[in-house]
């Protein structure tokens, strides 16, 4: 790599005193239960699984495997409803509300299959808009604001810095949200089908980036359907009936359908 | 501070992205707090016109007033034709002798005649009257002088004018030095005084004071030539009335005494009078304390009723803006998923709301500064379209066409701060329902 996008200083969870230390999460035997009506649909059953710092992961499975509900349980979006999710050394069902907001703020960084931007702001105010929810609610400095500009140039954006959502095009929006997702230099980019909405063109050029983070040093967790984009993963992990089916490097292609 | 501003800067953002639909939702609370502020000011306006009224009275006033009795047919059955009644002249004597607390005192003999100037003539209202008169009803004379207490003791034929009455009768002349006739006798005109507002209604009568239409004589010049018998002829009957005196107008010293002093008027004029009923007593400090006491009500009255339009502004903002938390569901899921927490999200659609509420009041007030001038343009279209022209004169006419709308400033600063209340009042919910939405279907929302 030619250029450097923002290395990863340290891994925060790196020397802390438990045991869970050497990893960026870890999942301990997770279920969840959802509740519609009377139906009780278990969408997780059992998973276990642990990723080191600096892991770099493609979760594939058909529809209704439970990749989503594990990927949203990954994210701090919701708490398993038994087993231990550990995240940054802490463990996220015994968080309250707001505590998994600022989880999701410093140790996580989201990017979507369909972007996520808001409308009405421009692309700065976009990549500004975790650092409005900062534990403490500190200003935007100048500062902050130098380093989204940073975080822009890096994904090829500096001159798209007043432009709003619908004036760019797919992967420029992506971009952005890659951008956003830098902002607090979290450790963990978790990915949902980041390239479903794109072509080939710039798919490839926007898992090109991913591959920078993660050499940079951060955890790539991705949720994806292609073959061709989890093989730029280190390993798959395959989700089929809430459980982990199969987990493997490469030649995924037989083992999906 | 900085991020407050910020978060007023990102609502406004979001705000302008529908125009239209925030501006009116806007307008219903510019209405609400344009009607508030304007019903303060009309209801302001008409207790200013009649504090100023009664304070014409003057404030350390205590005035008698003559009235006829009821006629319970005790006179009739007499067989009396002259109807005898009302204050006497003894009953001023005692008044001033009697009373330490006076500073001054008025006898006044009214008597409504016919006036002519050569061919010109009016109805006037002939007041027999002494020299305090003037100063004791803060009149200002335009040219002349008044009557004096040398007029008095000549019995001089000399009258004071007031204004309405020397328009008409003098157009295009001085009147000073000319003679005009009043009943069978002719008085020099020595004075004439300047136009003055009416002063409030007193004993039972329905339209206040003109005092324009006045002319002035000496008390005993009254006496002498016009007699304390009024006779009216009307087809083949004829009644009399026998009147010493209409009114008598005492000044005490200060206000604390103005209450004493009616006590001890009412008391001394009760022995001498029996139960004749024929006089009343008119305080104008208790008449200013019944204005003040109707300005109140009608302060709340009209406050309340505009009120309502405030609340009705209040919903509309509610109802918008549950239909903005709706359409922003997915916004809210991505803020929430990027880590604003539940209360984030009441914060920005609070301020939202707020900062529409605000604006609207904001509006609302410029646009309340603005009632004068919008009353003066209903004034003008009322008189000249919808009252005839004959009402203009009627009490009511002239009430509302004196009508003058004061401002009440406090009311600005209120009905601003009800408009942000009810910004707060009716975005709770809306943003409460925002924030308690779960991320994930937030974020699957299409």
């Amino acid at each position: 790599m030619s250029t450097t996008i923002e290395p990863l200083p340290q891994p925060s969870g790196a020397g802390s005193p438990d045991d869970h230390g050497g990893y960026a999460a870890r999942l301990l035997e997770v279920h969840k239960n959802y509740h519609l009506g009377e139906h009780v649909v278990r969408a997780l059953r059992g998973v276990s699984i642990d990723f080191p710092h600096g892991d770099y992961v493609a979760i594939m499975g058909s529809s209704g495997s439970g990749k989503s509900t594990l990927l949203n349980l990954l994210g701090a979006l919701d708490r398993p409803s038994s087993g231990e999710y550990i995240l940054g050394g802490q463990y996220v069902s015994q968080l309250t509300d707001d505590d998994l907001s600022a989880i999701r703020n410093q140790l996580i960084g989201f990017i979507f299959q369909s972007y996520n931007l808001i409308p009405q702001y421009t692309v700065l105010e976009n990549i500004q808009v975790p650092l409005n929810y900062r534990p403490g609610r500190r200003d935007i400095s100048a500062e902050d604001t130098e380093r989204c500009e940073f975080l822009a140039g890096q994904v090829g954006l500096a001159d798209r810095l007043d432009h709003r959502p619908f004036q760019l095009s797919g992967g420029q929006q992506q971009r952005v949200a890659i951008a956003r997702a830098l902002v607090n230099n979290p450790e963990i980019i978790l990915a949902d089908e980041p390239t479903g909405n794109l072509d080939s063109t710039t798919e490839g050029e926007i898992m090109q980036l991913l591959g920078q983070l993660n050499e940079e040093g951060r955890t790539i967790i991705m949720v994806t359907h292609e073959t061709s984009v989890a093989r730029r993963a280190k390993r798959q992990i395959i989700m089929k009936d809430g459980l982990i089916a199969s987990e493997g490097l490469f030649g995924v292609e037989t083992e999906v359908k | 501070m900085s991020n407050t501003l910020r978060t007023v800067q990102l609502a406004l953002k979001s705000l302008m992205l529908h125009k239209l639909r925030s501006g009116l939702t806007m307008l219903g609370i510019v209405f609400g707090v344009y009607s508030v502020i304007a019903m303060l000011a009309i209801g302001e306006g008409a207790s200013l016109q009649a504090q100023q009224q009664v304070l014409a009275l003057g404030a350390t006033n205590v005035i008698v007033v003559s009235k006829k009795p009821p006629l319970d047919g005790s006179n009739n059955a007499n067989g009396a034709r002259v109807l005898q009644y009302g204050l006497l002249r003894s009953d001023y004597r005692l008044l001033v002798e009697t009373l330490p607390t006076l500073l001054g005192a008025v006898p006044i003999r009214e008597i409504p005649s016919e006036t002519r100037y050569l061919q010109k003539q009016l109805n006037a209202r002939v007041v027999g009257c002494t020299a305090d008169y003037l100063d004791m009803n803060r009149l200002q004379l335009a040219r002349g002088r008044f009557i004096t207490d040398q007029d008095q003791s000549q019995m001089a034929n000399v009258a004071v004018i007031a204004s309405d009455v020397a328009d008409t009768l003098f157009p295009f002349e001085d009147p000073v030095g000319k003679s005009i006739q009043v009943k069978e006798s002719r008085y020099k005109v020595v004075g004439v005084t300047r136009a003055r507002t009416a002063s409030a209604a007193i004993g039972g009568s329905l339209s206040g004071q003109d005092f324009n239409k006045d002319i002035y004589i000496p008390l005993r010049t009254c006496e002498v030539r016009i007699g304390d018998l009024v006779v009216n002829r009307s087809s083949g009957s004829f009644s009399a009335e026998q009147v010493e005196l209409n009114q008598i107008t005492l000044r005490v010293g200060s206000v604390d005494d103005v209450l004493p002093t009616a006590e001890a008027v009412r008391e001394s004029l009760e022995r001498t009078h029996r139960n004749k009923q024929d006089y009343d007593v008119v305080v104008p400090l208790e008449l200013l304390r019944q204005a003040n006491q109707i300005r109140q009500i009608f302060n709340i009255v009209l406050g309340s009723i505009a009120a309502i339009s405030l609340v009705v502004g209040g919903i509309g903002i509610m109802n918008i803006m549950l239909a903005t938390v709706t359409e922003r569901t997915r916004e809210i899921g991505i803020r929430r998923a990027l880590g604003a927490r539940q209360s984030d999200i009441i914060q920005q659609f609070l301020t939202e709301t707020i900062v529409l509420s605000g604006s609207g009041g904001l509006i609302g007030v410029l646009f309340g500064l603005l009632t004068p001038f919008a009353f003066s343009g209903l004034r003008w279209f009322v008189l000249n379209f919808v009252l005839e022209a004959s009402a203009t004169d009627s009490p009511t006419g002239r009430l509302f066409a004196d009508l003058h709308p004061q401002i009440a400033w406090w009311s600005l600063p209120v009905a601003f701060g009800i408009s942000v209340g009810i910004g707060i009042a009716f975005g709770i919910y809306p943003a409460r329902s925002a924030a308690r939405m779960d991320p994930i279907e937030a974020l699957r929302h299409e």
